[in-house]
Formats: structure tokens, C-alpha cells, sequence
């Protein structure tokens, strides 16, 4: 196996806004940005696709001056493992890189939190980000009939983008009451930006239906998805549709960050005023710190990048912006709390580990995510838990822990490391 | 919290602990099981679970081809859980020496009535394709056998419970006394017996029982089936067990029912930590590759630890503790303790209740470990 | 730089512009099944990002490979449900 050592001044896991806005900060301040991704471009979930032909002016704008910028970028690269302090494992495709650094920056964003509910494993049952990005990278979604639900702000850029590619939006379906939307809309107005951007949104979206107090409870088919049931003031009505396009919310991504042995605070890496960790010379931004949004992962972004590189004073002078973008965060997060109702959805043989294949059923009789792994191999599939620890943590209140290499699944011969000259077979069965 | 007098209470829920309480209860005595974390989440957890006939030593082999008997007996009543699976090891040779070590354990396993096959080279080709070539060749033993020890252990915690054995989960012990123990909480549970099956945590309640953690790392591969057919063990795993000091690596491969791979093993000596040791997994890794090339194309989910309760006689302690007979040992097993949970656990409760033992209990009693120390 | 790649999917050609990922190829062509489960139940992307390993399908022999994390070159030979 190949490998290649790349020698980092301050290295940035994540190549979405806040990695790149951290990534222009340090370059722009002098010092030397190397950014890793997983993905084969720059843009990370938010931005995927807008790196060449972008819709938001603010992509555009980012985009623009990472072009002009001199910041070394090393795409479809997994970070898997820490051996030592200042050194992290990547893996590529056909090679693994050891990266170190003087300064690490995690921007390692959020996923979608998927909730079990009676039918969700069948084909064409998709993540809200997950069919978006599907078709930012190919899908045709044309004519396509596609149901919207679950929570959060996502759903309606999500709705917007498939309706712009040809799609038909039969209905977004938000969890959230009513009332908690509207306090939501009137917050809005104290940011101005937010406020614009969420007019237009509503403008593009006129005409397709928007309910509230909404939620899926049952996918139905054969061997792909045929119609969902919706659930809305205790009335169920199913509607034919071709995709369903769901999420609740997002969730950081902390597995890095933990298995660096960072402190992690009610679910999201802690930072300081200058986002750095608990652990020296790694600092953290964006949807990792917690969800809360664009603008908020953009500034904590460069805030990091600008500390990161030195520049304590104009770090700190980004600091009342953050402040107000934290206050939408929490706006946020109040809006789009999960209901209750959402932990009756599964039933007893509903699958909650799509990987091993478990059932509600037998994760019911465990008393926490440890004795679930052992007892059931929930969590225990490549997934490393990402899917259905997140279910978990919100069905059963479990703390989903215990992290170790590799945080992402690689080859034996990358954790391996330097084996032996001879020449990789394929296996023979 | 109240209990009534038992007849035997058992410290540890790990695969012996459990065997153990199964067995007590079958013998008509009243029984209680304290497990301070999770069922079968020691040491039971962190191994491969391998069914194995060894040869290392006569008591080894009786100890071993009892159990394995045992297990054969039992498997029809398994539940699916447990992943049965009479997959067969193969000792592998790499060189002229490890094939004459093949050629004596074939007599030594025919004299004693275990069905073994001696492979050529070409014939180990055949059995595993995804060998490297150049290997001499190898033992067979198709009657050996993979389970999910976690499992098990659930499974006879289950048998015991309906039985009628009290389990108590999430306490630990705190002192064992004559006449009982004492749980973290202050609640003293009183047995005529107690049985300290705690693994590598025995010594923290019975000092001098000189058990010693051998630390070990697995890792486990995403679903490959038919990659690997048989536990595939290393000629040289035998070498790396005799040392006692020095940290070893040796390759071990495990087929599962799932078609993922467990690749093992790693030996050390006075590591207390659990965080995986990078040096030594890369060694024990790149073991594993020299043996089967392909598998470093393989996509791996985890790597974990764990720590096997090591003696110096590289023998369990079952029986009679040497200070108090009310006190009786069942923990040091080193890596057998998935095989021989059940052999234990017939070997224990026959001193306790003073039947006759199937085989000699004479070399796992604990008595005998004052005499040695770990070399 | 082509406009266009092809590849091959469960042996039928698939067109797609340059820089498509595989899962978009395989659900262009109609395929909505992905893989089987361990208990044998149809799958097909979840997440869309790399992290739910739903969509994992065979590419040039190799298998577990994550579809919507990989771009579709000329010629790939893509293969579900193996």
C-alpha cells in the first residue's frame, strides 16, 4: 500500500464553509492551510456542487476568493486515526497519507438524524440531504414525486432545489407546531439576512403544500417505496409518491473530535471564545460546536482559522457577529425540537440498526448502547453507529461513546501502515 | 435490598461465571450471580470466540477436549444468537519446522481419538485460496468451532435465572468473607460457597490468586463470505503464548457467520490501558497480511482491547481457594476461557458437591500456584 | 474534459455528465436496489453523504464500495446487489 506524508502549519479536517472560511483566514494571515476531505470537491454538505456553477451569492463569493487563494486541498481523503500527538491517518482510494500539523482545525460539519418508523429502510426512503445531494451529483429527479418531512430549515432549501431540477413537491411535512414556526418568522426579522433569504424561499416554494404539526409514520412497497402514511392532528393519510425525502434535524459530527480526546459538551465539542478544544493546538467550528447554521459556521470558521494562525485581535473582532449569529442558533434549536409523539413511531419489528439488521423490539430489552452493541451488534456494522446511534440517543435517552480507531472504516492495509512491498490481490472466494 | 441464604453465589456474569451458574443450578443448589457491568462484557466480549482442542499440555488437552464434548452435546439447544459454527482450524506451517510440529500434533491428537487431517501445501491451497503461496502446509481439525461468546454468556445467565438463580446486574463486590460477600453498597449476601469468576479482575478480590492481565487487540473486517473458511491459526501463535514477558503478535483468523473476519492476536504483559496500542496492532496486522495478502484491501469497521486472565502454569484455577475452602476459584483462563467455560463449570461444581470429576482436577487447582510464580 | 462518461451498470450502459457519482448512474438506470441486507431486505441510499454505507454496490471487482462517494469513470463496471 502506498503512502504519502504530508507535512501540515495548520491542517483543517472538513472542506465545507467553515473549513474553507478557516482555511482562507489562515492563508490570508500569512500561514500555510491544508484542507482534507472525504469528498472528491470542496463545498462539504451545504455547498456540494457549488464550487462551479453556484446558486448563493455567498458560496460565490467564499469560492471566489479560495480560488485566489494559495491552500492546499486533499480530497477523498478519510481521516481514520491518530497514532501520535500532531499526526493524523487519512485514507484515499488507492493510498493512506500521514498528515502533521502544527495547528488543527475540525470542521467535521453535521449528518442528518434519521428516526426508525415502520417502512424507512425501503429503496427511495432518503435523508433530506441525502436525495438533495443525489441529485446535485447526478439524479434525475425530473417529474419526480417527492414528499418532504421531517424538521428543520433543510427541508424547505431542500424542497426548493428538487423543485428547481424538475421535481414535484407533494407536501413538506414539518414536525414542529404551528405556533413554535411563527415565533420562528418573527425571530427571523431581528436578522435581517435570514429574514430575506427566507422570504424568497417561501416565495419559490408558493404553492406547495406546507403542513405543520406533520410527520411520516409509515412507508409503504414492495421492493422500492410506493406511498407514505402522514400523520397531522391525529388524522393518517397516505399519498403515492416516488421518493421521501426526510430528516429530523442534524447532529454534529464528533468522532474525530472524541477520539482526539476533546471535551464534548450536551452533544457538541466544546470550544472557547476562540474555538479552540480542551486539547492543545486543535480548535473546532462550524456544526460541530453545535448546529446553528451558515452564517454561524462561516464566522466560527475564521475565527478559528484567524486564532489558529495568531491573530488574536481580529479573531476577536468577529466575535460580536458570532454572538448574534448564536442567538438565531438557539432560535433554531428551540424551533425544531423533536416532539415526543416521534418516539412511538417504531414498531416492534420497525429496523433501528440498518447495518446489523436489529429490531426496536430487541433494543428494548437492553438498558444501554453499550449492552445493546454486545447483546444485539446494533451499532456494531460500518456505520460505526452514525445512523442509528443518533435514533438511539433520541428513542432511548442511551449516551452513545465509546470511540476508537478507526473512526471511519478503511482498509487493514491502512492502519497497517508500511506493509510489506508485496504486490495487493484481489480476494478469491 | 434483602437476600435469603444461597448455596453458591458467583462473582462475574463473563462466559465461565455464566457456565458456571448454569451448572449450579443443574446440580439443585440454590445460586445467586453478581455481575457488576454487563453480561459477558469482560473478557467474553473481547475474544474470539474459538472452540478449540489444544495440545500445549496433557491437562490442557483434557481440559479442552472435555469442554469441546461438552459444547458438541449442547449445541442442538443453541440459539441462533450464538452463531454455531463447526468451521475447523487449521494450524498453519510457513516452514520445515512448523510442518514437523504438524506431523506431532497429528499423533498426538490421533492417539487420543481427535479426527485431524495433515494438508500439503497444495491441499492448504485448496482449503484456503487466500493463503499466500510458499506455505508448507498445515493441520486440519474439522470438529473445532466459532460461537459469539457474548451470547453464551446471556444464554446460560438465562438457563440459571430459569432455573430459579437470583442475577443481580450492576453491583459490584466489593470483599468476599467467609460466609459471603459484600456487595459496593454495603448489602451482604451470605452463601455457603462463593466463586470468584471475575477474569482479569479475580485478583482485586482474592489476593495471591496470582492472575496476571495479558492484554490483547482484535480488529474486525466488514462482511466478506467464504474469504476464509476456518480459523486459521499460526504455527509460531504457539511460541508467542509460551513467552511470558516479552509482547508478542501471532496471526489468528476467525471466520463469522456473518462473513466478517475477526483477525487477532496480540499478547502483552503489565499494560493496564485499554486504548489500543498502535504499535502493536500495526505488527499484529501486518502478521496477518503476510499470511493472507488480500486482506489488505479489506475494509475494517473496528479495533478494540482486552484483557485475558493470565496464570504462570498457563492453567485456570478451579477449585478451592488455599486459605478458605468456602471460597472457590474459577478464573484464569488466558484464551480458553470460551472453550473450557463449560468444562469449568462441571469441574467446579463437581468439587462442590463432591461428585466424581470426569477428568483429574489435580492441575487446575488453585493450591498448586503457591509453589510457582510467573517466570 | 468530457461532457459526458459512461459507465456500466448490472450490465447495462449508462450515460451520465462528468463528475455524476456512481449512486446517481445506478438510480438513473432505474435500480432502486442497491444491496440486501443481512436479513436479505432491499436497500438503497440513505444519507447521500458516505456515512450510512447503504449504498455500497460493487465497482471493478471490488466490493463495499460507497456509490455516492465515488465519481463515475469511462468503462466502470458497477455492480448491485452482489
Amino acid at each position: 500500500m502506498n503512502s504519502q506524508r504530508y507535512e501540515c502549519d495548520v491542517l483543517i479536517v472538513g472542506a465545507g464553509p467553515a473549513g474553507l472560511a478557516a482555511a482562507y483566514r489562515v492563508f490570508e494571515s500569512g500561514r500555510e492551510a491544508t484542507v482534507v476531505d472525504d469528498n472528491p470537491h470542496a463545498g462539504g454538505q451545504i455547498w456540494r456542487g457549488e464550487k462551479e456553477k453556484s446558486a448563493s451569492t455567498s458560496a460565490r463569493a467564499w469560492f471566489e476568493r479560495i480560488r485566489n487563494s494559495k491552500i492546499r486541498f486533499i480530497n477523498g481523503a478519510r481521516v481514520f486515526q491518530q497514532p501520535h500527538e500532531r499526526v493524523l491517518l487519512a485514507e484515499l482510494d488507492t493510498e493512506f497519507c500521514e498528515l502533521t500539523y502544527e495547528k488543527l482545525i475540525l470542521a467535521t460539519g453535521a449528518r442528518e438524524r434519521f428516526l426508525p418508523f415502520p417502512g424507512w429502510t425501503l429503496p427511495n426512503v432518503m435523508g433530506a440531504g441525502g436525495l438533495q445531494a443525489l441529485v446535485k451529483t447526478g439524479l434525475s429527479i425530473k417529474g419526480k414525486r417527492v414528499v418532504v418531512a421531517g424538521s428543520g430549515p433543510l427541508l424547505l432549501a431542500v424542497a426548493d432545489n428538487l423543485k428547481r431540477k424538475g421535481a414535484a413537491i407533494l407536501a413538506i411535512a414539518e414536525q414542529a407546531p404551528r405556533g413554535s414556526l411563527m415565533r420562528f418568522g418573527f425571530g427571523l426579522i431581528s436578522q435581517s439576512g435570514k429574514a430575506s433569504q427566507a422570504y424568497d424561499l417561501k416565495r419559490r416554494l408558493r404553492g406547495v403544500k406546507y403542513l405543520t404539526g406533520c410527520w411520516p409514520v409509515a412507508a409503504h412497497g414492495t421492493d422500492k417505496l410506493e406511498r407514505i402514511t402522514l400523520r397531522q392532528n391525529s388524522r393518517d393519510w397516505d399519498i403515492e409518491c416516488d421518493y421521501l425525502a426526510y430528516g429530523f434535524h442534524l447532529v454534529p459530527n464528533l468522532e474525530l473530535a472524541e477520539l482526539l480526546g476533546c471535551k464534548i459538551d450536551r452533544g457538541a465539542v466544546s470550544v472557547n471564545e476562540f474555538q479552540q478544544t480542551s486539547m492543545a493546538n486543535v480548535y473546532c467550528a462550524g456544526e460541530a460546536t453545535g448546529i446553528g447554521g451558515l452564517e454561524l459556521s462561516l464566522v466560527e470558521g475564521e475565527i478559528a482559522g484567524l486564532a489558529a494562525a495568531g491573530q488574536t485581535a481580529r479573531a476577536r473582532g468577529l466575535f460580536g457577529f458570532r454572538d448574534k449569529q448564536r442567538k438565531f442558533a438557539s432560535l433554531l434549536n428551540r424551533t425544531f425540537e423533536l416532539r415526543s409523539e416521534l418516539r412511538q413511531l417504531p414498531r416492534a419489528d420497525t429496523i433501528v440498526c440498518r447495518c446489523e439488521d436489529v429490531e426496536f423490539e430487541r433494543l428494548r430489552q437492553s438498558g444501554s448502547w453499550r449492552e445493546a452493541k454486545l447483546h444485539s451488534r446494533c451499532g456494531m456494522g460500518p456505520c460505526q453507529g452514525r445512523i442509528c446511534g443518533s435514533a438511539v440517543e433520541f428513542l432511548f435517552g442511551w449516551k452513545v461513546e465509546s470511540v476508537r480507531p478507526p473512526v471511519f472504516p478503511v482498509r487493514v492495509g491502512s492502519i497497517a501502515g508500511d506493509s510489506p512491498k508485496s504486490n495487493v490481490q484481489s480476494p478469491k472466494s | 435490598m434483602s437476600f435469603p441464604t444461597f448455596d453458591v453465589v458467583i462473582v462475574g456474569a463473563g462466559i465461565v461465571g455464566s457456565a458456571c451458574a448454569a451448572e449450579c443450578v443443574r446440580a439443585g443448589l440454590k445460586t445467586a450471580i453478581v455481575e457488576a457491568k454487563i453480561i459477558g462484557g469482560g473478557a467474553t466480549a473481547a475474544g474470539m470466540g474459538h472452540l478449540v482442542v489444544m495440545d500445549d499440555s496433557e491437562a490442557q488437552f483434557a481440559l479442552t477436549s472435555y469442554s469441546c464434548k461438552l459444547w458438541s452435546e449442547l449445541k442442538e439447544e443453541l440459539p441462533q444468537e450464538i452463531e454455531y459454527e463447526a468451521c475447523g482450524t487449521i494450524w498453519v506451517a510457513a516452514d520445515d519446522e512448523e510442518m514437523a510440529e504438524v506431523r506431532r500434533k497429528e499423533e498426538y491428537y490421533r492417539e487420543r481419538g481427535v479426527l485431524v487431517q495433515v494438508l500439503d501445501n497444495k491441499a492448504l491451497a485448496e482449503a484456503e485460496p487466500n493463503l499466500r503461496p510458499g506455505l508448507v502446509g498445515g493441520l486440519r481439525v474439522p470438529n473445532d468451532s466459532v460461537i459469539y461468546p457474548p451470547s453464551a454468556a446471556k444464554f446460560f445467565v438465562n438457563r440459571a435465572v430459569s432455573g430459579g438463580a437470583t442475577l443481580i446486574v450492576g453491583k459490584k463486590v466489593s470483599d468476599i468473607k467467609k460466609g459471603g460477600l459484600h456487595l459496593g453498597d454495603g448489602t451482604f449476601i451470605s452463601a455457603g460457597f462463593v466463586v470468584n469468576a471475575a477474569g482479569s479482575w479475580s485478583p482485586l478480590l482474592t489476593s495471591g490468586s496470582d492472575v496476571k492481565k495479558r492484554k490483547g487487540h482484535l480488529l474486525i473486517t466488514d462482511r466478506y463470505p467464504g474469504f476464509v473458511k476456518h480459523q486459521l491459526v499460526e504455527l509460531g501463535y504457539l511460541k508467542s503464548a509460551h513467552s511470558v514477558t516479552d509482547d508478542s503478535v501471532a496471526f489468528n483468523i476467525q471466520p463469522r457467520k456473518t462473513g466478517q473476519m475477526l483477525i487477532g492476536s496480540s499478547r502483552q504483559y503489565g499494560v493496564d490501558s485499554t486504548q489500543i496500542d498502535t504499535p502493536i496492532l500495526k505488527r499484529m496486522l501486518n502478521r496477518a497480511i503476510e499470511y493472507m495478502p488480500a486482506l489488505a484491501t479489506l475494509s475494517s469497521i473496528r479495533t478494540w482491547t482486552g484483557f485475558r486472565a493470565a496464570t504462570p502454569d498457563k492453567l485456570p484455577l478451579i477449585g478451592p481457594d488455599a486459605s478458605n475452602p468456602h471460597l472457590y476459584l474459577a478464573t484464569g483462563h488466558e484464551g480458553l476461557g470460551i472453550t473450557t467455560s463449560v468444562g469449568t463449570a462441571k469441574l467446579l461444581v463437581d468439587q462442590i458437591v463432591g461428585r466424581q470429576s470426569a477428568i483429574p482436577i489435580e492441575p487446575y487447582l488453585p493450591a498448586r500456584v503457591t509453589e510457582l510464580s510467573h517466570a | 474534459m468530457p461532457e459526458e462518461v459512461v459507465v456500466v451498470v448490472d450490465g447495462v450502459l449508462v450515460t451520465m455528465p462528468a463528475g455524476s457519482m456512481v449512486s446517481a448512474a445506478i438510480m438513473n438506470a432505474g435500480i432502486s436496489s442497491f444491496r440486501k441486507s443481512v436479513m436479505g431486505q432491499a436497500r438503497g441510499p440513505l444519507c447521500g453523504m458516505g456515512i450510512c454505507f447503504e449504498c455500497r454496490v460493487t465497482i471493478d471487482l471490488q466490493s463495499h464500495c460507497r456509490s455516492c462517494q465515488t465519481v463515475c469513470q469511462n468503462g466502470m463496471d458497477i455492480r448491485t446487489c452482489e
